[in-house]
Formats: structure tokens, C-alpha cells, sequence
């Protein structure tokens, strides 16, 4: 018998198993915690910083915490979402996000949170970084412009053999994901598929596909994300 | 009422923004009941008759006659709005911004497939009348300071009669969620 705990998200009492991943819990309650990094069924990370929650007064994020008796969250409130709102930006102005050329438009969690946020343009100065395109792999590409380095696809795609697929290398600003070209040379239609679904962004792509749903019928044309969540 | 006083440009763009705006339709017949173009490809007014209202400035600035331009509709518009993903970003032509402008140009003229055997004497053109370019595409507001954006690839025909109704009336900017888009 699981036990449950109570808790408050910005003072509506809330119920969740306990040890429950806090940003699953909120779901489970309605309540919408933005994620990019964090993505159901892999291993939380916790380096994209937008699903930070204040419990009990302090920054935590929420992918990495588990819920427990009491906790007294604060999710929704204008400190928060400005810094949110924040670090959506800088990824716009970090990378080259060309949201007109991209395959992965209408379907893009970053492109969403940013609809959703109403950001207009980052405040920040875009840095129009120097990035390479990865198209020889013969299932897959990767575009390192769009990519934001949440490294969902390291923690999520393995081969048939459980081998992983993608790998980093470098770091800091020097950060980039690198795709095994052996292993990924005779990965399954299907894996590539998740792969590009997986990714939040335009990052990685299935090969041969692309533009497929028509301009307003794509997931969030009409709904900002999260209002699939949100009671 | 007085009528607003609207100019436009389109400097570092595909003119798709201007087509987007064409596209509200028969509601083109209340705008002209509440603003009055000045500069604009619209009416074809080339220079300035006056101080306008609102600017609206479609693409960035890829050559110093985008710069000029730019800065005279900041000088001439008391409102200056960025219309659609190249004034906000830079847009389609900023793809070359992470390549030096050599390179872009020596691909351009000299060894381009199209280009490699018919420019037998490898000129690049340089020529005084030709606006020269930029090391690279800027977005409208690291030129000159911008009051309001309008995302979009083009921005939705609705999204630009909202802003102009809203602009020209003193109303409240109704922004639904549908016409909210980057592509």
C-alpha cells in the first residue's frame, strides 16, 4: 500500500503518493510546472531550471525533488514566472532558433513556453553562434543550432542492445551532444522517430520527414502548453 | 477623430509581412477611416511628408541603406513597431551571420556553382550606388530602439489589424493565443 502525503501548491491542498516526483505530482493535481529537460519515464536532471519551484521559501527544481508530508510550494506566482519567462530567452538568444525554417514548429516545447510566456523577443542580444548540421548520419539528424542542451536524448534513447545513441562532449559554453555514428547507423524507423519526438526542440530530426501537419492542426497552435493540465 | 499617420518599409524582408498585412482583407476599408499612409510601399510616397504616428518596419538591417532607412522612420514615427521574425531576429538572411562576410561573398561571386565559370574577371561588386553590407544581419532593435513586436512569419493578418486598431484608437491590444506565432 503506497502512502500518500499531503501538500499545498500555492495554498490549494494537494495529495500525491509519496516520493512522487514533484513535477508528476503537480499533474496529477492539475497544476501545470513548466519542464524542458525533465521528460516522463527518464531520469530527472535538472539542468534546464525552469520547472524551479520555491518550497518552503527556497529555489528548488521541481524534476529533482520528491514530494513529502507538508511542503508548502509556491509555483505560481510573478517572481517565478518572470524568471522562467527568462530563461526562455536566453535560449532564444543563446542558440540559432529560426522558428520559420524549423520542422519541429507548432510542435516545439521551447517555441510553446515562449507563446506561452507572450515573449515577443528575448531581452537578451542574440549571439548567432557558429553551429554545425549533422546530416550524414543515414537515419537521423541533428541540428546543433536549435539544440539547448537538456540531454533528454542521452537519458532516453538506447539501442535494441541498450547501447546509448547520443553522448556529450566538452564543456560549459562548449557543451555539445554528440551521436555515436556506429550505433546510430542501424537504429529502427521507430527509434528515430522517438528520438525526434523526444527532443524539445528542432534538435533532432527523422530523416525524410518534416512539415507533415498542416499550419493550425499542429499541438500547440491553438492551446498554450499546459492547458491540457491546468483544471 | 484625426487620422493616425501610418508609414512602412520593408528593408532586410521578403515583403511577406506587407502581402500579411494586405490580408485583412475588407477591414482594409476601416483603416482607411482611421489612419492615413504616409511613406510606405503601399502608396508608393518615397521620402517623408511629415511626422507619423506609427512605423511599421518589416526585415532587419543587412546593408547600410537599411540602417539609414531605419533610422529616419525612428527619427519621423513617434510609434516604431517590428513587423514579423526579421526585424525581431534577423530572420531568413541572418543565416549567414555565423559566417564571415568573405566567405558569404566569395560563395556569392566567385565559387558558387552558378556563379564559378560565367564571372571570368572574380568581380565582387563594389560600387558606390550599391548600398554596402553588413558584417552581418541586425535586428531592428540593436540599430535603433523599438517599441513594440510583432512575431510571426508573417505575423497573421489579424494579429496586424488588432495592433494597428489598437495603436490608432488608444484601445487595448487584444492578442489571442491563435494569432501568437513565430512561423
Amino acid at each position: 500500500m503506497p502512502t500518500f502525503v499531503k501538500f499545498t501548491i500555492d495554498g490549494v491542498v494537494c495529495m500525491s503518493e509519496e516520493g512522487r516526483q514533484l513535477v508528476e505530482a503537480a499533474v496529477e493535481n492539475g497544476v501545470f510546472i513548466p519542464t524542458l529537460c525533465n521528460y516522463p519515464g527518464i531520469p530527472p536532471k535538472g539542468s534546464c531550471r525552469i520547472c524551479t519551484v520555491m518550497i518552503n521559501g527556497r529555489p528548488v527544481t521541481a524534476c529533482t525533488t520528491k514530494v513529502a508530508e507538508g511542503m508548502e510550494i509556491q509555483n505560481n506566482i510573478p517572481e517565478l514566472e518572470e524568471f522562467r519567462r527568462a530563461v526562455v530567452e536566453i535560449l532564444f538568444a543563446e542558440g540559432n532558433h529560426l522558428c520559420p525554417s524549423c520542422e519541429k514548429s507548432g510542435f516545439c516545447e521551447l517555441q510553446a513556453l515562449a507563446y506561452r510566456y507572450r515573449m515577443t523577443v528575448p531581452e537578451f542580444p542574440y549571439m548567432f553562434p557558429n553551429r554545425d548540421v549533422e546530416s550524414w548520419h543515414p537515419k537521423i539528424m541533428k541540428d546543433h543550432n536549435r539544440c539547448i542542451l537538456c540531454k533528454r536524448c542521452i537519458r532516453g534513447i538506447h539501442n535494441s542492445e541498450g547501447k546509448p545513441i547520443f553522448d556529450f562532449g566538452k564543456r560549459g559554453d562548449k557543451l555539445v551532444i554528440n551521436i555515436d555514428s556506429e550505433t546510430s547507423k542501424n537504429i529502427s524507423d521507430e527509434l528515430a522517430q522517438k528520438a525526434m519526438d523526444m527532443c524539445p526542440v528542432g534538435a533532432i530530426l527523422k530523416k525524410e520527414k518534416g512539415f507533415d501537419v498542416p499550419i493550425g492542426k499542429r499541438r500547440y497552435d491553438l492551446a498554450p502548453i499546459g492547458t491540457e493540465i491546468e483544471k | 477623430m484625426t487620422k493616425k499617420i501610418v508609414a512602412t518599409a520593408s528593408l532586410a524582408g521578403c515583403f511577406g509581412c506587407h502581402m500579411s498585412f494586405l490580408d485583412i482583407d475588407e477591414r482594409l476599408f476601416d483603416l482607411i477611416e482611421i489612419v492615413e499612409f504616409d511613406k510606405s510601399p503601399i502608396d508608393d510616397i518615397k521620402t517623408f511628408t511629415r511626422q507619423c504616428d506609427i512605423g511599421l518596419i518589416e526585415g532587419g538591417c543587412c546593408n547600410d541603406e537599411n540602417v539609414h532607412n531605419l533610422i529616419e522612420f525612428r527619427k519621423h514615427c513617434n510609434v516604431l513597431v517590428s513587423l514579423g521574425e526579421c526585424a525581431i531576429m534577423g530572420g531568413l538572411p541572418s543565416l549567414r551571420n555565423w559566417i564571415p562576410l568573405k566567405e558569404c561573398l566569395d560563395e556569392a561571386y566567385l565559387n558558387g556553382p552558378t556563379v564559378a565559370d560565367c564571372n571570368e574577371k572574380k568581380i565582387i561588386p563594389c560600387d558606390p550606388d550599391i548600398p554596402k553590407i553588413l558584417d552581418k544581419v541586425y535586428p531592428c532593435h540593436e540599430v535603433v530602439k523599438i517599441d513594440y513586436f510583432l512575431p510571426g512569419c508573417p505575423p497573421r493578418a489579424d494579429l496586424i489589424w488588432n495592433a494597428l486598431y489598437a495603436l490608432a484608437t488608444g484601445n487595448k491590444l487584444d492578442m489571442p493565443y491563435e494569432v501568437f506565432k513565430f512561423d
